[in-house]
């Protein structure tokens, strides 16, 4: 019973993110444009692009990402759903889960979709691309999971948008960290297999922890 | 014991706790602050390698270590505040928040004047310092995130939490850190990072660190009495230790709830 | 048994304290109406008792701290601690312990409609039925909005209803959970017209007589036909 109700809470909040479209594209448009200034910015020779191309499409995709994330528990906040569901029979956290994977799922898509154009665009070689979906698949979940934390604390105060960057930011450096360094090995046919375990690790964790954190939070902003 | 300590989630409680501690603190920040300084700025062998320049580092060194140090107790003070919902540990985190984000700037700063010498350049990407920059960072997110609510009790819990995600990020930032820095060194940086340290240039560095320890100390406390003050101005027992007479409360005829055979009177 | 009992419960808004050391029960059968000005803390109150609010560490008291717990002997200590215990109970279970199964036989209607603006009326009664593991088709869905006067809107996005119409839609809950025995309404009479607040006070008229407790509260006067308990929240500073 609760499996169903979660599966149902899942299935509403995708079909709601297909009813709200235009607002989904808006953070993949933002993500495109910034990793568009960098050639303008540093000059298009391929090599430059190549070297900093990894950490470009991450940094841009940290950001994107942060701009999206606010949507995750923004209209159930305000519409009073968020008060039923803690007033329902499924626990709180089990919600969270759910809730937070259909958001990622929505967000993460597109990314995927428009990334072979980046690679393009930033010259990267195919091992570095592989590198970079890999990087890519594990870390934002991780960016989900643990910027859900942010986005339950700030979800009720009206100013909200660059405070919640302004917490998460430190946070993600580490993840940062190992996935530029995992497509730098990359570029260089090293292994990278150390990088992609520790954020595989970071990732178990923070599913593990944060789901109860998220839930803390939003009773808190509750209050 | 365990009423005893409880006693101290009430405001009243710990006001009184801050003050018997408070002279305390004072003097031995004030005793070690001194004879550290003047022990290491001025009479502590100078190193082989670096000359006198090295001295920064019994203001570096203590001011990393327990911007760190700070934190931590920031978060203890959070997770009380959390678990056990005693409003003094969130004033508390409020109080400490502040002071170890100076004292995270002052190891910025003095680090990157350590690093003039050293580098030739004021700023340099090593583990450390990016490690306390990052660190400056969370302070502020939490600082910030507390100043967002309306609520202060809603504002402690909610900071409370940033508080403990930073908490449990700090050894994992720094592990990746140390990690990126090693990937990206330059030939030419020495290690300045752990340098055995002998013995009579020991001394005063552990006398700096207690005093700034000391030091951190009495700021919080002072600071955790303005913020209990601030926070209770309304309750009687302010009232009566500044000599307000408060004009008593009427009270209205109908049925009061909560209120059994009390009185219930100004508040 | 009391349906609700709430026991030594305090609340600080803002760093005022809007009650302290509160003592409530509800009866099956009970109509509790609460009334106070704007400010009183009777959201604060209703949101507590049902869980979505915490309630604050009575540390505001200071009458009872005429005793220090230190000077009784371990008799004395057990009495007192066992009366400065905080809780809450539905059903005799602990809200704050075990939020969704005190929730169980518990309708909340606060300020906040909770519904969700794109989905049409049949859309979010389904999904709320289906969280609350109440079975039920869109018949009975169907039906229940035409009782309530919403004929021909049911498949209309939620956010082209009037306010009284979206508030319709909301009680329409009232009707779906037939087997709740508690209900808190905060000022279910809010942009509702004189006919359907009439319709609501009979639907309320009913469920007490059928054995269910209520605990309410409204800036209007309330004309239902039934014994009910005044309690009043003072705004105090």
């Amino acid at each position: 019973m609760v499996g169903s109700a979660l599966i149902a809470i899942f299935k509403k909040d995708i079909s709601l993110a297909y009813r709200q479209l235009a607002e989904l594209m808006q953070p993949l448009m933002f993500f495109i444009l910034v990793i568009t200034l960098f050639p303008l910015a540093v000059g298009p020779s391929p090599d430059t692009l190549q070297r900093i191309g990894g950490g470009i499409i991450w940094v841009a995709a940290i950001l994107s990402l942060l701009l999206g994330m606010e949507r995750m528990f923004r209209d159930d906040y305000a519409d009073g759903t968020l008060e039923q569901y803690i007033l329902s029979p499924t626990p709180l956290y089990l919600i969270v889960v759910v809730k937070v994977l259909a958001h990622w799922l929505m967000h993460i898509v597109p990314l995927f979709l428009i990334s072979p154009l980046l690679a393009l665009f930033l010259n990267l070689t195919m091992d570095m691309y592989v590198a970079l979906m890999l990087t890519l698949l594990l870390g934002t979940p991780l960016i989900s999971f643990v910027g859900a934390i942010g986005v339950a604390l700030t979800v009720g105060l009206q100013k909200g948008g660059v405070l919640l960057a302004l917490l998460l930011i430190p946070i993600f450096i580490p993840l940062l960290i190992f996935a530029t360094s995992a497509i730098e090995s990359a570029s260089m046919l090293l292994p990278y297999h150390q990088q992609l375990a520790t954020i595989a690790s970071l990732l178990l964790i923070s599913v593990a922890l944060s789901p109860m954190a998220v839930a803390y939070s939003l009773r808190v902003s509750q209050n | 014991m365990w009423k005893w300590i409880n006693s101290f989630a009430k405001p009243e409680k710990a006001y009184w706790l801050c003050s018997i501690l408070l002279p305390w603190f004072a003097i031995v920040a004030v005793v070690s602050l001194v004879v550290g300084i003047i022990w290491g700025l001025g009479f502590a062998p100078s190193d082989y390698q670096q000359g006198d320049s090295f001295r920064i580092i019994y203001i570096h060194v203590p001011s990393a270590i327990l911007a760190m140090g700070a934190y931590v107790a920031m978060a203890i003070g959070a997770l009380v505040g959390v678990v056990w919902q005693w409003r003094t540990a969130f004033m508390f985190m409020v109080a400490i928040a502040p002071v170890g984000a100076v004292m995270t700037f002052i190891s910025l700063f003095t680090g990157s004047f350590w690093g003039k010498p050293m580098w030739g350049t004021w700023w340099i990407w090593d583990a450390r310092l990016t490690s306390q920059l990052i660190l400056l960072f969370l302070y502020l997110g939490v600082i910030s995130l507390y100043a967002a609510f309306e609520d202060k009790q809603q504002a402690g819990k909610a900071a409370g939490v940033m508080a403990m995600v930073g908490v449990i990020n700090i050894p994992i930032i720094h592990f990746s850190v140390e990690w990126w820095n090693t990937l990206h060194q330059g030939a030419s940086i020495t290690k300045i990072g752990k340098p055995s340290i002998a013995e009579p240039m020991l001394w005063p560095l552990l006398i700096c660190i207690l005093g700034f320890a000391a030091f951190i100390g009495w700021v919080t406390l002072i600071r955790m009495k303005n913020e209990i003050i601030l926070r209770d101005m309304h309750r009687p027992w302010v009232a009566k230790m500044f000599g307000v007479i408060r004009p008593e409360k009427v009270r209205r005829g109908d049925k009061i709830l909560g209120d059994s055979d009390k009185p219930r009177g100004g508040r | 048994m009391s349906v609700l009992l709430a026991h030594n419960i305090s609340c600080e808004k803002s760093d005022r304290a809007l009650f302290s050391g509160l003592h409530l029960s509800v009866s099956p059968g009970e109509l509790v109406y609460l009334t106070g000005e704007n400010g009183a803390g009777k959201t604060s109150l209703l949101r507590i008792l049902v869980g979505l609010g915490m309630p604050s560490k009575n540390t505001f008291d200071d009458v009872d701290n005429e005793q220090d717990p230190i000077d009784l002997n371990d008799d004395e200590h057990e009495t007192s601690l066992k009366n400065q215990k905080t809780y809450v109970k539905i059903n005799t279970i602990d809200v704050h312990k075990d939020i969704n199964g005190a929730s169980e036989q518990l309708l909340y209607f606060g300020h906040k409609l909770g519904l969700n603006q794109l989905m049409s009326p049949v859309e979010n009664l389904q999904s709320w039925c289906h969280q609350q593991n109440i079975e039920t088709n869109i018949g009975t869905i169907t039906s229940t909005l035409d009782e309530l006067g919403l004929t021909g809107l049911e498949d209309i996005a939620l956010k082209n209803l009037s306010a009284g119409q979206q508030r319709r839609v909301a009680l329409a809950k009232l009707w779906l959970k037939s087997y709740a025995n508690l209900w808190v309404l905060d000022e279910p009479f809010t942009a509702l017209d004189v006919n359907f607040i009439a319709m609501l006070e009979d639907k309320i008229t009913a469920f007490l007589k059928s054995g269910g407790a209520v605990l309410m509260t409204s800036h209007q006067s309330l004309n239902i036909d039934y014994p009910m308990t005044n309690m009043h929240l003072e705004y105090q500073w």
